[in-house]
């Protein structure tokens, strides 16, 4: 299976987490699968007229392209010309060229929110009228249309994050070499669910933090950030807790909140990222799937149950109170 | 008879690059660089609360990400006016050295020696092991050196949560607090990249590397029995004369980066044959040649506007020209540590000027100068000593963040209006490096570097133009943002 890949209207850091994975080196990796690199911007030899001419061959069928992966948003301003991302070398926008590519492709994935919604470059005012390839924010359209479907009937294929785990990138490549990706294998968003059907809140280290209701006020604070410091983990669809980032990382791990990055239109949460916006002093986002009586009742009890030792490391940027040591025979 | 050519993408480079060329009798007479990608950042900002920033910014950039960050944070500590607590300002220099010093190895090994590997070099003496060694995805380089830089990123692991893209990196310090045990596992993970560096990439102890005082001990040592990367690439350099290819400005420009207890690792400053002080306020943005609207007169960036037009009449680029006191200067690994004051630097652009040589040199000799600063700063964290501070930010403010990325000097100016972001204008290291000409007609520096090179109108891009090119390390993304 070949593969050639093109970055627009994003920042290159899909490709640069992707580079971090730890299973060994990834063109090794790629190779071991089945995966042949027909060109990548950042990492393939081939540059200028040598890049521009296997494009055009790509573009008009003459080589045929298994999988194409576009990374960084589809920029189709400014009103409608595809202006703002010319490919280098030549006239055209870069969004003429994958839709011709993407129309011919065996299949077509989207590595990044960029590239699955718009992600960041369509925050604020959106000067650049960044899209998605298959959706615009949550509605499905986009580059390609609500409609578009590759040869095997799968839509785009949304490696969604920002950016995605690199382990989510090569396993959704992996799985299309060996011809084992299915339609029923994505969520309702086009999203591979090995990783979308998992919370970010699965495997949280602040779980017993969590559980009390025991909340970090501040940063470096080690209590939950989610009644305080505006964490989605509970609602974001995404396996980052347990498939952990750069050896022992993620967000949560790292002292600061889950943006829900994986989600369609994380970039406009309407209320300050790292501030969880509330009603009544109840949080707006409720853990995913959590009716809402049973949240605050739960919530109202586990506070007043929460042990000292919990409140107290809460509030603290160390460990004030370790667990006390149970002896069982004397 | 003068002959167009326009040149992309130019790959390799972190983002999209085309360059335009006029060429005559066989060489280069005039470059004009192109950054075609326009992304919007400075109006995605415009309204923002300011600690948004911290969310929106390191998305400029994928590989500069942290440098973007810290760049924020800094501004926004001085609209605060607030200091980190020394846990806070160590993990700040630990998070921005891990990701400068990942880069400088990336650029290296990923994006910079492959072009010695192609078939046009077939038949000079090292080109056989050069293309075993440093092939494109293939080489035995690459591979050897992805799974060590995924080690040494387990730094952002712990540091920052992850990487590209943290949160970590506060104003009033880290929100990540590191208990001991977190901090041995750092230094071993730095043990592991230092054994790494010593016997793959140099073949010498750091130490030996950080030494090397002219480019006479620097063949010298090169002369001497250890192997390594950097030997292979300077008898590429020496055969190619890549000291004598690329030539910018010779004026270097650093803000200054790794702030220590007393001073910073590495000083601000101005080189141009001799010290000179650096004046912030003498940068101005000028947008004769690029696609945005203006009053016309070139603008400092702390006032600056970042408005897009389709259609100018001599504009060529989405890169802004930003200058200082008017002139053209060069940033990056080269110039921070020729205005650091590093012997071999200074010897490197005594004789030529700056050199692909010389700036792929100092890149490395970065790797063997941080790299001990790092272990320090590991060693001086103090854990249960505070991490973070924070404070309100004011309704009327304003800020400036001026930190060294991996390829050269990053500036963030903020202004906050009834709370929220009324202006927010970056320069970046390449925005510096790859600008187009400005309203004098003075071209950028890589414009500079590429005239004179020889070229056809018809046959393959030479080499040389792709040395010269990558040699700056450019990162376009962060260029135009």
């Amino acid at each position: 299976m070949n593969l050639l890949w093109l970055q627009s209207g994003g920042c290159g850091g899909c490709t640069l987490s992707w580079l971090g994975g730890e299973h060994g080196p990834l063109f090794r990796v790629l190779a071991d699968e089945g995966i042949e690199l027909l060109w990548h911007p950042s990492l393939s030899e081939a540059g200028v007229d040598e890049a521009r001419a296997l494009i055009e061959r790509c573009a008009d069928g003459r080589t045929a392209v298994d999988v194409l992966c576009i990374e960084g948003s589809l920029l189709r301003g400014p009103r409608g010309t595809g202006g703002f991302h010319r490919f280098g070398g030549g006239a055209q926008p870069m969004i003429d060229w994958v839709r011709r590519i993407a129309a011919r492709a065996g299949h077509v994935v989207a590595v990044g929110s960029c590239s699955s919604w718009g992600g960041i470059t369509a925050a604020g005012m959106n000067p650049t009228d960044a899209c998605g390839l298959q959706y615009d924010g949550e509605a499905s359209g986009g580059l390609l249309g609500p409609d578009f479907r590759d040869p095997a009937g799968l839509p785009v294929i949304n490696v969604a994050g920002c950016p995605p785990h690199p382990d989510w990138i090569t396993e959704t490549l992996a799985a299309l070499a060996h011809g084992s990706l299915q339609a029923e294998h994505l969520d309702d968003y086009g999203r591979p669910r090995f990783f979308a059907d998992q919370l970010v809140h699965h495997g949280c280290p602040r779980n017993e933090y969590y559980e009390f209701k025991a909340s970090a006020a501040k940063h470096s604070d080690q209590g939950c950030l989610m009644e305080q410091l505006g964490c989605k983990g509970t609602q974001a669809h995404a396996d980052c807790n347990q498939r952990l980032w750069n050896g022992e990382g993620s967000c949560l791990r790292g002292g600061y909140a889950c943006i829900r990055c994986t989600d369609p239109g994380f970039e406009e949460p309407g209320h300050p990222f790292t501030t969880t916006p509330k009603v009544a002093g109840i949080p707006i986002g409720l853990p995913a799937d959590m009716p809402k009586a049973w949240f605050i009742a739960l919530a109202a009890l586990s506070k007043s149950a929460t042990p000292a030792r919990v409140r107290e490391n809460a509030h603290s940027d160390h460990l004030l109170r370790a667990p006390s040591v149970k002896r069982t025979k004397r | 008879m003068s002959t167009r050519r326009v040149v992309g993408p130019f790959n390799r480079v972190e983002g999209d690059l085309e360059i335009t060329l006029d060429i005559a009798d066989g060489k280069v007479t005039a470059a004009y660089v192109n950054s075609p990608l326009y992304r919007g950042f400075e109006q995605i900002l415009q309204g923002k609360l300011p600690a948004d920033a911290l969310v929106l910014v390191p998305r400029i950039c994928g590989i500069c990400s942290v440098a973007q960050s810290a760049a924020s944070a800094l501004a926004l500590a001085d609209a605060l006016g607030v200091e980190p607590p020394q846990n806070g300002r160590l993990a700040a220099n630990l998070t921005l050295a891990t990701e400068n010093l990942a880069d400088h190895l990336t650029h290296f090994y990923l994006f910079f020696m492959p072009d010695f590997a192609r078939a046009e070099y077939a038949g000079r003496p090292w080109h056989a092991a050069t293309v075993e060694r440093f092939r494109a995805t293939v080489g035995s380089a690459p591979n050897q050196v992805l799974p060590a830089r995924a080690r040494f990123m387990q730094m952002m692991g712990l540091l920052a949560g992850k990487w590209p893209h943290t949160l970590a990196v506060q104003p009033g310090g880290s929100t990540r607090p590191l208990a001991s045990s977190e901090i041995f596992r750092l230094h071993r993970t730095l043990r592991e990249f230092r054994e790494f560096l010593e016997t793959v990439t140099f073949g010498a102890k750091l130490d030996e590397v950080a030494a090397i005082d002219s480019r006479a001990s620097l063949e010298a040592w090169r002369g001497r029995a250890g192997g390594g990367d950097l030997r292979a690439f300077l008898a590429i350099a020496g055969d190619l004369d890549l000291w004598h290819l690329g030539r910018g400005t010779d004026r270097f420009m650093s803000y200054g980066c790794y702030q220590e207890t007393e001073r910073r690792l590495f000083p601000a400053g101005l080189w141009q044959g001799a010290a000179a002080p650096l004046d912030i306020a003498a940068i101005e943005e000028d947008i004769t040649h690029a696609w945005y609207a203006a009053a016309g007169l070139p603008q400092h960036p702390a006032t600056g506007s970042t408005l897009p037009v389709a259609e100018k009449d001599g504009a060529y680029s989405w890169c802004k020209a930003p200058r200082l006191a008017g002139q053209v200067v060069e940033t990056g690994a080269l110039a921070r540590q020729v205005v650091a004051g590093h012997p071999l630097a200074r010897d490197m652009v005594d004789g030529y000027g700056a050199s692909v040589a010389a700036r792929v040199v100092a890149r490395l000799l970065e790797l063997a100068l941080v790299l001990p600063a790092m272990e320090r700063w590991l060693a001086e964290l103090v854990p249960g000593e505070p991490w973070c501070i924070t404070a309100p930010i004011a309704d009327e403010t304003s800020g400036v963040g001026l930190i060294e990325a991996a390829r050269g000097s990053l500036g963030h100016w903020i202004t906050v209006r009834r709370g929220r972001i009324h202006n927010y204008q970056i320069i970046a290291p390449t925005t510096w490096n790859f600008s187009p000409r400005d309203t004098s007609g003075q071209p950028g520096a890589l414009e500079q570097a590429l005239a004179g090179l020889p070229a056809s109108a018809t046959e393959p891009l030479p080499p040389a133009i792709h040395h010269v090119v990558r040699s700056f390390d450019p990162c376009m993304v962060c260029t135009v943002h």
